[in-house]
């Protein structure tokens, strides 16, 4: 399998009234031909906005990619400007993104058939007959009954389950090589969200698109993601395949996040404690405030790079390595 | 949708008949009447008072109230708004030529005010910040808050006395002389277009800021449109929305401001009508043009209301 996506050393910055916050901070993560990753963090640690980087789709301002490189087969997207001809032939064709609000993500003014179209006309110039056609093939592959009559419908006619199966049917159009799925399940009942999961997942198979699922569930990285990154506080503090870290986890806050995933019969064990203001922030380790592993060295050196641990799998935190040798 | 036609229209025929009340009752308790006017008019003539009480009497006006009413309205139900009192012409003929005049002017504001109000919201809200975006905000801020005569005083002042490259005042159908219909024009329709433009302008400016942040805009950057197509797709439908509503309330603006703006300009139009009449105590002169205004106004909204639910989707009429 080949390399699809390099990020590294992403950064990106919000001015506010209040200082400059730096929700991404220098990440760096890859993703190959048709894998399944998982971007797992609490909300607010910068996993969106790490993907809307990657898209160029923070909003600007306030926002800002002040650092880091996006290498999509070969060419670096941030060179581009957000706007730029280049930029738009890569959204929506080679990556595409479903996003967390089904309610309010498909435009209301416009029917389903021409939100669909729109992205075959513009990218491969397909006739409007056929768009619609492929649009419609397109929304039974996504399980919508009765698509013929359904494509002409306006998205408040629809339910959530399944305006978000009409956004998974947008997203695969155009056949993309990356789709990068922002919470995509997450403000749906717990049926239907295990019901997107899998028509994603076998979506993605059918087609060998490689899928970036961002998430704060680790139920659903566990079952469908073949390599996690673990986000803290606009870092990634940990990476590996599932195994590795569900049998090792090597950062504190993997840990943590780890024991508060609920089984039966089990008391929950919260991480104590509240994730730091990402306002003008220090450069220490970002968990420092809330780890039961700190040691003295820690206050003082800045946040360690990814040091690897074994295979794929690397942390940032050199207490806990280092405790391991 | 048919039913809701109807319905609307059974509405609008109510309202008329309760203005048609409303204007009837207040013109009388306005202190004076047309006969009062008419005997001052002509006071070189010698009046006794039983002249008077008989010329009253011939007018129908020492009928009880209600049978006025009810002889009047029955009359302008069958479309024959009557003569009037002090000069015995038929009003529905004046109706009809004045209705155009100001018709005339009042569509060419409201085109006007309909295209640049919301080109100049939608400048505004893409440069928002920027110097266009002040100088439109700025701008649209006084063209609702200047008052029409002031604002008409002052450009007569400008451009007709100062500068001397229009004229005063009165007016020229197009079809008599397009050249000087067209110059006479330009004040009034500007100033009767201020305020809708200004309206029109903001509301748009507010209304592409939020839809601007809306998830189904970041949905459809994100499937590659560009920027014109973002605009002219995404955002622009869904902010005339507001801007739709707020054309009805722009149409009763225009009417209403063509009372201020024709007498301003000294145009004769429906307006200045109305407001002579009143001055004249001319009962049913003031009756039948006040009828027609809540007419035009009554159907305009109808138009609106049906139009919104042209351009939203999820508005259903039953």
């Amino acid at each position: 399998m080949g390399r699809l996506l390099t990020v590294t050393g992403l950064t990106t910055e919000f001015r506010t009234e209040r200082g400059t916050v730096r929700a991404v901070n220098d990440v760096s993560y890859t993703v190959d031909e048709s894998e399944i990753v998982g971007l797992v963090g609490e909300s607010g640690c910068g996993k969106s906005v790490s993907q809307l980087s990657v898209m160029q789709l923070v909003p600007n301002p306030p926002g800002k990619i002040m650092a880091g490189t996006v290498d999509f087969n070969g060419t670096n997207l941030l060179k581009y400007k957000r706007e730029s001809r280049e930029m738009c032939a890569i959204r929506g064709r080679d990556i595409s993104m479903i996003f967390q609000e089904p309610m309010t993500s498909l435009n209301p003014a416009l029917t389903v058939n021409r939100q669909m179209t729109e992205v075959l006309i513009e990218h491969l110039g397909t006739e409007p007959k056929t768009a619609r056609e492929q649009s419609i093939d397109m929304l039974s592959q996504v399980g919508i009954p009765d698509p013929g009559k359904r494509v002409d419908d306006y998205p408040h006619q629809l339910s959530g389950g399944m305006r978000q199966r009409v956004m998974v049917a947008m997203a695969m159009l155009c056949n993309p090589k990356l789709i990068i799925a922002d919470e995509a399940t997450t403000a749906l009942d717990a049926t239907i969200q295990a019901q997107l999961l899998e028509l994603l997942y076998d979506m993605v198979n059918k087609y060998k698109t490689a899928l970036v699922m961002v998430t704060h569930n680790l139920g659903i990285v566990a079952r469908y993601v073949h390599r996690i990154n673990v986000m803290y506080a606009g870092r990634i503090v940990e990476s590996g395949t599932v195994d590795e870290i569900w049998a090792n986890p090597m950062h504190p806050y993997t840990e943590g996040l780890l024991k508060c995933v609920p089984k039966l019969g089990e008391k929950l064990v919260p991480i104590k404690g509240m994730p730091p203001s990402l306002v003008n922030r220090p450069d220490t380790c970002p968990f420092l405030a809330r780890c039961r592993y700190r040691q003295k060295s820690c206050f003082e050196q800045s946040c360690s790079e990814m040091t690897c641990v074994e295979g794929t799998h690397y942390t940032t935190c050199s207490v806990l390595l280092g405790g391991q040798e | 949708m048919t039913t809701y036609v109807i319905r609307r229209v059974l509405h609008a025929l109510v309202v008329v008949f309760i203005v048609s009340i409303i204007v009837f009752l207040l013109i009388r308790a306005l202190p004076g009447d047309p006969i009062e006017m008419l005997v001052a008019q002509n006071a070189s003539q010698e009046w006794t008072p039983e002249m008077v009480e008989e010329l009253r009497r011939s007018k129908g006006l020492l009928d009880p109230v209600p049978v006025q009413y009810v002889k009047w309205f029955s009359q302008m139900a069958r479309g024959d708004f009557g003569v009037s009192i002090t000069h015995n012409y038929n009003i529905g003929d004046q109706i009809k030529d004045r209705a155009v005049v100001t018709l005339l002017i009042g569509l060419t504001a409201f085109l006007i005010g309909l295209v640049v109000g919301p080109l100049l919201g939608i400048i505004s809200a893409i440069r928002r910040g920027k110097w266009v975006d002040n100088l439109v905000t700025v701008s649209a801020n006084i063209g609702i808050t200047a008052p029409q005569f002031w604002v008409a005083i002052l450009l007569i002042f400008l451009f007709s006395m100062r500068l001397q490259i229009l004229p005063i005042y009165g007016y020229t159908l197009p079809w008599v002389n397009l050249g000087q219909s067209i110059r006479q024009s330009i004040l009034p329709v500007f100033v009767t277009a201020l305020g809708p433009i200004a309206s029109s302008a903001r509301q748009t400016r507010s209304s592409v800021l939020e839809v601007l942040g809306e998830d189904y805009i970041r949905t459809a950057w994100a499937k590659g449109m560009n920027e014109r197509k973002v605009l002219l797709k995404h955002i622009l439908k869904n902010s005339l929305m507001p801007v739709v509503t707020l054309q009805g309330q722009m149409l009763r603006m225009i009417v209403g401001g063509s009372v201020v703006v024709e007498r301003v300009f000294v145009i004769p139009g429906l307006g200045k009508f109305l407001v002579d009449a009143m001055l004249g105590r001319d009962y049913t002169v003031v009756q039948g043009s006040a009828v027609v205004m809540t007419i035009v106004v009554v159907l305009s909204s109808l138009i609106v209301d049906l139009l919104y639910g042209w351009i939203d989707p999820r508005i259903q009429y039953d």
